[in-house]
């Protein structure tokens, strides 16, 4: 039982950050209809401008955590979500018009470039840091095991809880929220409407990249260690993660993430830990096969 | 044999979530007659062909189909089986040729069920058997006879999606017909052509069905067209069915006038008013 | 008023707005300052378990200001003024050659890059800058003159593209001589035979990606359940390349069957992510199955593959012949490695042939159709899921056959062979080439594998100017390099056609 509480507790505070980087996807798909292949790979250069940003604080010799954090959180955001704006700018606004698999293919391109100019320039190896939030507040003693929740762990859900509450707000309240949702129903008639679409895809992918800095920061915080093809599994599972809660939901994603990061603790604690990879990717297969809409989403009615 | 219809719509009804597109429509077309669908805007149309080609799954009714090599419950089959074993051919409202690839390969593709078992599934083709050779000289000659009829042959080779869009219309049709079909639905093929390009399409819709003797199914926006051409008019609002008959029967219906021009405008008026105002408010609605 | 507002447009554009393009030049430096500030500006460097910062602030700096400058430059080309961009380009090109050329340590600093193949690289941007600028100059000559410019790029499109069956039929002219060349040493035969391994997977994938439109981003899946096929099935049950390879190009159709099955129904880009994930799936499952496929070690001592039964041994056991013994020759070690590359290029011949003809029958055409409107299809009675299941298998069972001779040129598989870069380098491969071009895949192919071969300093930078160029290529000529179809038949004969259409 305690046991069970603890991967409870390990598998909500992964599922958090999955669903962060979840909603990237089903934004994105949900605005322009395509996989944003790259956006894993802007998650992992969120987590390396972390990294970064603690380092440099650390050289400048700012101790106080709280400050600290936010300070790096304000120049991961604003540096990742430059790559987001980038990325779209350069790779996929030219192909809009184009063929089906053309900005699949650039997304792809996209993803190898960025992935492997951070090797390039920050080499290969994977990058520890120290904990910067120690500590944990022990749930239950039962003698033979406690089940701890770590303070990184409450900021994780703290913070994930808090974002999704004002996205939620800013996708239903703001002008920003429906023009985009004008968007995601015809973009035609919405410029028509005088919406911008170009810059309401735009800031899409700010969003996106933002959303998927902080996970990168969380990640860097929760695990002490990065590296450059950090992306690319995380990018899958929190691909699945949109998929299963219904592509284009918000809720969907983040039930979907916190689903997948729930699949992936209890496989890992009950069954095994070299697997739980193969499991995420099963579920995908199988949510696609059963149930292409997700559990959130609306089933796609073909227009002929 | 000809009090059978060939294509009996009984009680079709379509919903999507809440909405119901088609409520209770039915119907029925003939072998050798053109069977003409019209409505407004959103009347459904487009969705009754959905139906009876496999797009949609109808909610409610039987959709069946008497043909001379047996009769299939359309609703019961599968998408792309109604086209390869019941033989129901159709056409798009907004083209979909394979663009990319040549005139003369689309038409071929469409026969590809029969070319597919002459060429042993791909086996006897790779080798080279002479089985092989021979089928695809015959879907060739086929081609070519669709080809001329349209008045295509010169511009065979060409990349469909460089076609003028009246020729892609044509080519549209031929390569429905080219899968040998019982049944053609064609979807507003007048969409987008001018008068001449129009009368042209009349003429060869006309000589399929003569020459043929297969029924066709025609949406169309046009009421020219329809009550020029179709033996057999059906008139949809709302999804629902509001009149069945001869063109000039369907003409004179009140309930397709007021269909057409809106309920204020429901005093009796002559015929050729009557139509004439039904064809203006048809290009207001465009 | 329409006319004059035109005219007041054209007026406009003539008289060139300098601050908006400053203006947005200073944008886009500023965009380039916060995209390297953080990974360009520091390195993060290990030492002693700690991580250390250095900073490379100049690099950002000069990052910066290329992109400034760059940017300016080709806003003025834009608007037809060739003259700074001409002498801009003229003094970077400079800057860059002399320490080139010069080889002076003093002059060094002046050089972007580490790597000197990638300095002699970054002079096409200052080239590319001279040369439009140089093209501009004459074009506008050429109209206060009233001649036509030639255009030559359109002209050497058009001449390669009647060239491609030439350039097909001496590559492969070239490639059955080669071995019996005189600078033909073993280090070139064992590149060409890679450069040839690439060339039968970008044709196997080309089948599923050029042909029928589906995006598989696991190909590499395909060519691992190969490799693993033959190793096992030579190891536990002893039997023969000869055996094997057909079986292993079975077992991967099969592969490509089970997999396809449940997800050739959905969309293009679930495909893609499921079969990403499944090359994943099968790189996890060959690390921790280790009982089955000897864990990350792989498999060891796969026989080699003989020649039709006579092996390549140097002394054969009693009673028994080699190649050599056979046919009376030497003993060489090289006998082996020509065989190898003889027997990949008949495994490559086999691919193309392959394509070529399935293009021409029904099934080929039906993938074609299928990847211009899988909806039109449906209408025709073309059944989806088994025409794209069938393109599924074919191109997997290719990529078995490729894994199979891999496992036995190598003696040995593990899983690190079958990483995801490897399918992307296939991709790389077939977008690059044309999707859907015989010939652009081996040209692609020389080029990505090849070159870096050879240029080993390249490497480390290989897979990025492949994400790079597959970028470019979508947003240039989304239909590849080469990318141009011609018809699987025809009606009338080529020239009559083209005739009818210059008409």
């Amino acid at each position: 039982m305690e046991y069970f509480l603890q991967q409870l507790i390990n598998g909500l505070s992964l599922g958090a950050i999955y669903g962060l980087i979840a909603i990237g996807y089903t934004m994105v798909y949900g605005i322009i209809g395509m996989i944003n292949f790259a956006h894993g790979d802007i998650f992992m250069i969120g987590a390396f401008h972390s990294l970064i940003a603690f380092l440099v604080l650390g050289l400048l010799g700012v101790s106080f955590v709280p400050l600290a954090l936010m300070v790096v959180l304000v120049i991961a955001v604003l540096l990742t979500a430059t790559y987001g704006w980038t990325v779209e700018r350069v790779a996929y606004r030219p192909l809009r018009r184009s063929t089906r698999l053309a900005p699949l293919i650039s997304a792809i391109g996209m993803s190898i470039f960025l992935q492997n100019s951070v090797q390039l320039l920050q080499g290969a190896r994977g990058k520890p840091l120290v904990s910067v939030i120690p500590g944990a507040i022990t749930l239950v003693d039962s003698g033979t095991f406690a089940v701890q929740i770590s303070y990184m762990q409450i900021v994780i859900m703290l913070v994930t809880v808090s974002l999704m509450t004002v996205f939620t707000l800013m996708i239903t309240r703001t002008t920003l929220g429906r023009a985009q949702r004008a968007c995601e129903q015809d973009q035609r008639m919405a410029s028509l409407l005088g919406v911008n679409i170009d810059r309401t895809i735009s800031i899409t992918f700010v969003i996106g990249a933002s959303l998927a800095a902080v996970a990168g920061l969380m990640v860097t915080l929760y695990y002490g260690i990065i590296d450059f093809y950090l992306g690319f599994v995380a990018g899958i599972k929190a691909f699945t993660a949109a998929v299963l809660g219904g592509i284009g939901s918000l809720p969907g994603a983040m039930l979907g993430g916190i689903l997948i990061g729930l699949i992936e603790a209890f496989w890992s604690a009950y069954f095994s830990v070299e697997y739980k990879d193969v499991a995420a990717f099963g579920v995908l297969v199988l949510v696609l096969i059963f149930r292409p809409s997700g559990l959130l989403g609306r089933p796609e009615v073909e227009k002929v | 044999m000809n009090d059978v219809p060939l294509l009996n719509v009984e009680h079709l009804t379509m919903r999507f979530g809440g909405l119901v597109a088609i409520d209770d429509v039915s119907f029925s077309a003939r072998n050798g007659q053109i069977t003409g669908i019209i409505g407004p805007n959103g009347a459904g149309k487009t969705t009754v062909f959905n139906c009876l080609t496999g797009f949609y799954k109808p909610s409610v009714g039987r959709l069946a189909l008497n043909a001379p090599h047996g009769t299939f419950l359309l609703e019961q089959t599968d998408g792309f089986r109604i086209a390869q074993q019941a033989r129901v051919a159709r056409t798009f409202q907004n083209i979909r040729l394979f663009a990319g690839m040549s005139v003369l390969e689309n038409l071929i593709v469409a026969q590809h069920n029969k070319l597919m078992k002459e060429s042993g599934f791909t086996i006897a083709g790779l080798l080279w058997l002479p089985r092989h050779r021979a089928a695809e000289r015959q879907s060739v000659e086929l081609a070519r006879y669709w080809l001329d009829r349209i008045g295509l042959t010169s511009r065979a080779d060409w990349q469909a999606g460089n076609l003028p869009y009246g020729d892609q219309r044509r080519l549209e049709i031929a390569r429905a017909m080219c899968t040998d079909p019982v049944l053609l639905c064609l979807d507003e093929p007048a969409a987008g052509l001018n008068a001449r390009e129009s009368a042209e399409l009349n003429e060869l819709l006309l000589e399929i069905k003569a020459q043929q003797g297969i029924g066709i199914l025609l949406i169309e926006h046009d009421m020219s067209v329809v009550m020029e051409i179709s033996d057999h008019i059906v008139v949809l609002d709302y999804g629902r069915k509001i009149s069945d008959g001869r063109p000039d029967q369907v003409r004179q219906d009140p309930a397709v006038i007021r269909a057409y021009l809106g309920e204020e405008e429901d005093e009796e008026l002559p015929p050729e008013v009557a139509e004439d105002l039904a064809q203006r408010g048809e290009a207001g609605a465009i | 008023m329409a006319v004059q507002v035109q005219a007041a447009d054209i007026a406009q554009r003539a008289e060139l707005d300098f601050a908006g393009i400053l203006k947005r030049a200073a944008v886009a430096g500023l965009v380039t300052f916060l995209l390297t500030i953080g990974l360009v500006g520091f390195e993060t460097v290990s030492s002693t378990g700690q991580l250390r910062l250095h900073t490379r602030f100049e690099a950002v700096a000069f990052a910066v200001a290329a992109v400034f400058v760059s940017y300016v430059c080709f806003e003025f080309l834009r608007a037809r003024r060739p003259m700074i961009p001409l002498v801009v380009g003229a003094v970077a090109a400079l800057v860059l050659l002399i320490p080139l050329v010069t080889g002076d340590p003093d002059l060094q600093w002046m050089l972007p890059f580490e790597a000197e193949t990638l300095d002699w690289a970054a002079l096409v941007v200052p080239l590319l800058l001279v040369g439009r600028a140089l093209q501009l100059a004459t074009a506008a000559r050429a109209r206060a003159t009233g001649r036509q410019p030639p255009a030559v790029l359109g002209r050497i499109g058009v001449a390669f593209r009647r060239l491609t069956p030439l350039i097909g039929a001496a590559l492969l002219g070239f490639a059955i001589v080669l071995p019996f060349l005189p600078f033909a040493d073993r280090r070139l035969i064992d590149i060409c035979t890679l450069v040839l391994t690439y060339i039968m997977l970008g044709w196997g994938l080309n089948i599923v990606v050029g042909l029928a439109g589906l995006l598989d981003l696991g190909y590499v899946a395909f060519y691992a359940v190969g490799a693993y096929s033959y190793a096992l099935l030579s190891t536990t049950f002893g039997l023969s390349f000869w055996v094997c390879l057909p079986l292993a190009g079975a077992l991967a159709a099969l592969f490509g069957i089970l997999l396809g099955f449940p997800v050739l129904r959905l969309r293009g880009d679930y495909l893609a992510i499921v079969t990403l994930g499944f090359g994943e799936m099968i790189r996890i499952v060959l690390i921790n199955w280790w009982w089955f496929t000897g864990g990350p070690n792989g498999i060891n001592n796969v026989e080699r593959p003989s020649f039709f039964g006579l092996p390549f041994d140097r002394s054969p056991p009693e009673g028994t012949e080699s190649f050599h013994t056979f046919f009376g020759l030497d003993y060489s070690p090289n006998h082996r490695v020509f065989f190898l590359y003889f027997l990949i290029l008949a495994c490559a011949l086999i691919t193309n042939f392959f394509t070529l003809r399935i293009r021409k029958l029904p099934l080929g055409r039906a993938w074609e159709a299928l990847r211009e409107d899988e909806t039109a299809c449906r209408a025709l009675g073309i059944n989806p899921t088994n025409t794209k299941l069938t393109a599924f298998a074919f191109g997997a069972m290719f990529a078995g056959f490729a894994g199979s001779f891999f496992a036995a040129r190598q003696g040995f598989v593990s899983p690190e062979s079958f990483v995801f870069i490897e399918s992307a380098v296939i991709l790389a491969i077939v977008v690059l080439g044309g999707l859907g071009s015989q010939v652009g895949i081996v040209l692609a192919a020389i080029v990505l594998i090849g070159i870096p071969e050879f240029f080993r300093e390249l490497k480390d930078y290989r897979m990025l100017a492949f994400g790079l160029g597959m970028v470019l290529i979508m947003i240039w000529r989304p239909g590849g390099l080469l990318g141009r179809r011609d018809p699987t038949i025809r009606l009338h004969a080529a020239g009559e056609g083209a005739e009818q259409k210059r008409r």
